[in-house]
């Protein structure tokens, strides 16, 4: 091999060192600068230009905001089976337009994601596409029939290193089956994501049971079908001593259930999505599938015991539940619309709206609620670190003064279910690093990629 | 009026509206040659997702009785039928020709999907959507009350109504709720409360779950279908049970005032909610319904057929 040319040699020198000019760490008021070295963070302040390469790249981030790259439990990428609606690169497309360098995907995919198989083909995929870690969930039962465990162990241990089970979508609903999964991941250090809906509570279900839908004459999904198996699950974690995370949840009940037994000492985490932040159940009054979504959109008061419940903490996390439908599954009547919203490029837009705006979260905050303890509940290990020294330089940088307003045509995801559409977002994601690497840069994916 | 997707849309003056000019074309009934031209030329196109002969007949003795031309489209499908979704039916309905869609649905909300989605520019009609509304039943009914309790004029003010039976699942009393409140009535609603909605007591009327406490002070009671299918489902323990307790027998008709009157959407289910005795007796006005029925959808279809010209 020939000794690189000079030109070679800033290129490289470039891609593997970049300083950042004034960024305010987790919102702090004080900008710094930082230099991201081989994919870590090799220093902040005044060392990160003193020391810097002659030839390191410098990008002015003016005072716009870094957070650690935002972590993602709970994203539907379709991929096996449903290419025609995501894929695992649009959906990273998405995901790193959004903030995101690690999203957990869903096991509802086609085949389902419940062996080693299928759970590392798409963790590979992943690795291929490279804008976003992608770690796979995968399913509690075979098929998420509900009937018997998957191989759960061997999941765990495959190259996906699998730490969360969901059969998301469908809850789990079999008491005896649930204690069984959340008393067997505890070999692994595993986490039970359960989907919280009582099913024969639910039949026919189309959107919150209040006043609303006996007007509207839709069938009624009520909160008590959520509380009650969550009431459940907290009490069935505390018996066998295990993990349990609450994905959407979506009540002001579900939100006291948590703090009830937390309380207590369950070891049990919750999230909540951005819609059930930002849009109540009134949008149903459209009869369009686009806010159709499970859990659905419930009632204001709902929406403020949430937004309270994460920023008290009660509620750990924001999770997207990204779920893109085919226009032709959205573009009908609602009771034959699916359930379902898009979500990553629009989620720390909508935090910033409902939660950092009115003063209910600060920017550490949101980095603790969408980056770390997602990391912690999902054992990630090189994901949600501290902007410190030494870590991986997996960061978003988030320009607070630029809004934008939201339309279907802006969405990487190949679909278009974006409820948000005409709204405007305070916030934007200016620039989005994996690793060292910019995967986003002014807002647009960033053509430094292969 | 571009569209008349339901009966809490309509003011009192759009409703007295509708009625009276129900009462005039009612008038041509009584001719011997049972047509006016006015919508001659004009295509109306009935769009039945759901089996309603009743309905899909009256709307199209109506539309005849206008000279307009009828083409009825049905489908027995539900949601799971692929084949037949609501978009593509109307589109081809409108290339057809047609200028109204009378559209019945068991998806709520249908009528007024297919009315704001931009899919055809036709006006709607709702002929029934799910469990929601089901507008030109309560015009019906409501033209039934004023031409035997009122004269046949004006609106219904103090009327007292009252409606038994699944509430729940029925976008009759949905839509009587509105109407007949919105025309100056009282409605009481009765029914086991399995089968009253969530939220009931946001709506304009008043809910009990004794039919009997309910008789004394009614000018007319609508007795409402129940459908086959909620026997099962643990609304109630058995159709004899429902039908002691919530059914219309001679019994409790003769503890209505004279004057009071009984109504039923059909079909019946004799036996059930209403024995043969009362549903053939002098009180019932079912059979007055359904002539009544093509009255008010011969005004419903003028009246949004002579808007689209206004536009045009």
């Amino acid at each position: 091999m020939s000794a690189p040319s000079s030109d070679e040699a800033i290129r490289d020198a470039s891609a593997r060192e970049i300083v950042l000019r004034d960024i305010r760490l987790m919102g702090d008021s004080q900008a710094v600068d930082v230099r991201f070295t081989d994919g870590r963070i090799a220093a902040i302040g005044a060392a990160a230009v003193a020391d810097a390469h002659p030839e390191a790249r410098v990008i002015e981030a003016a005072g716009r905001i870094g957070l650690p790259g935002l972590v993602d439990l709970h994203t539907h990428l379709r991929e096996p089976g449903r290419e025609d609606t995501e894929t695992i690169e649009t959906g990273c497309q998405a995901a790193a337009l959004g903030g995101f360098t690690a999203v957990h995907a869903m096991a509802n995919t086609q085949p389902v994601a419940d062996t080693a198989g299928v759970v590392e083909q798409v963790w590979r995929r992943g690795r291929e596409v490279g804008l976003c870690d992608v770690i796979p969930v995968g399913a509690v039962t075979v098929g998420l029939s509900g009937e018997r465990l998957a191989e759960l162990g061997a999941m765990a241990e495959s190259a996906a290193r699998v730490r969360v089970f969901s059969d998301d979508g469908i809850c789990v609903s079999d008491p005896l089956l649930m204690r069984r999964a959340l008393e067997y991941v505890k070999a692994f250090d595993g986490v039970i994501a359960q989907h919280a809906q009582e099913p024969r509570l639910t039949l026919g279900a189309q959107m919150n049971e209040g006043e609303l839908s006996g007007e509207l004459g839709l069938t009624g999904w009520p909160a008590v079908a959520e509380e009650a198996i969550i009431a459940r699950d907290v009490l069935l974690a505390e018996h066998v001593g295990s993990r349990l995370h609450v994905c959407h949840l979506s009540t002001r009940g579900s939100v006291e259930i948590i703090r009830w037994a937390k309380a207590r000492g369950i070891d049990v985490t919750a999230e909540v999505t951005p819609h059930h932040l930002m849009l109540t159940e009134d949008l149903a009054r459209t009869y369009d599938p686009l806010f159709k979504v499970n859990p659905p959109l419930r009632s204001a008061d709902d929406v403020e015991a949430v937004r309270a419940g994460l920023a008290d903490g009660t509620i750990d996390i924001v999770a997207t539940d990204h779920a893109p439908h085919a226009h032709e599954d959205k573009d009908c009547e609602w009771s034959a619309g699916a359930f379902g919203m898009l979500g990553l490029q629009t989620a720390i837009g909508v935090v910033a709206a409902t939660m950092v705006e009115p003063g209910n979260l600060t920017w550490a905050q949101v980095g603790d609620r969408m980056s770390f303890a997602p990391a912690r509940i999902g054992r990630v290990a090189d994901h949600g670190r501290p902007l410190e020294v030494g870590e991986p330089a997996n960061l978003v940088i988030i320009d607070p003064d630029a809004p934008w307003e939201v339309r279907a045509d802006r969405m990487a995801s190949r679909s278009r279910n974006t409820p948000y559409v005409e709204r405007t977002l305070p916030v934007s994601v200016w620039a989005t690093f994996l690793r060292g690497r910019p995967t986003v840069m002014a807002g647009a994916l960033s053509g430094a990629l292969t | 009026m571009k569209h008349l997707l339901s009966a809490a849309d309509l003011d009192r003056e759009e409703a007295l509206t509708l009625l009276d000019t129900a009462e005039e074309l009612a008038s041509v009934t009584d001719r011997a040659v049972k047509k006016l031209p006015t919508l001659r030329g004009r295509t109306v196109a009935n769009l039945f997702f759901e089996d309603s002969t009743r309905t899909r007949l009256s709307f199209e003795a109506a539309a005849k009785r206008l000279s307009a031309d009828v083409i009825t489209f049905t489908a027995k499908g539900s949601s799971v039928s692929k084949g037949e979704t609501l978009k593509d039916t109307a589109l081809t309905l409108e290339a057809m020709g047609a200028q109204v869609i009378v559209l019945r649905h068991h998806a709520s909300g249908a009528a007024q999907r297919l009315a704001e989605s931009g899919w055809i520019g036709a006006s709607v009609i709702n002929a029934g959507d799910g469990t929601h509304e089901h507008p030109t039943q309560a015009l019906l009914d409501a033209y039934t009350l004023r031409q035997h309790l009122r004269g046949g004029s004006g609106d219904l003010q103090g009327l007292r109504v009252v409606i038994v039976g699944d509430i729940l699942h029925s976008r009759v009393a949905r839509s009587d709720v509105a109407l007949l409140t919105t025309l100056g009535a009282r409605v009481t609603l009765v029914a086991p409360p399995t089968l009253v909605p969530v939220g009931v007591e946001s709506w304009n009327c008043d809910v009990t779950f004794d039919f009997d406490d309910a008789l004394s002070d009614a000018d007319a009671v609508m007795m409402l279908r129940v459908q086959s299918e909620r026997m099962n489902a643990a609304y109630f323990p058995s159709a004899h049970e429902y039908s002691r307790r919530y059914g219309l027998d001679s019994m409790r008709a003769a503890q209505l005032p004279d004057h009071a009157v009984v109504l039923h959407p059909g079909p019946m289910n004799r036996g059930m909610e209403i024995t043969a005795e009362v549903a053939d007796g002098h009180r019932a006005l079912i059979v007055d319904q359904v002539a009544n029925g093509v009255s008010v959808r011969m005004a419903v279809l003028y009246q949004v057929l002579s808007s689209e010209e206004g536009a045009a």
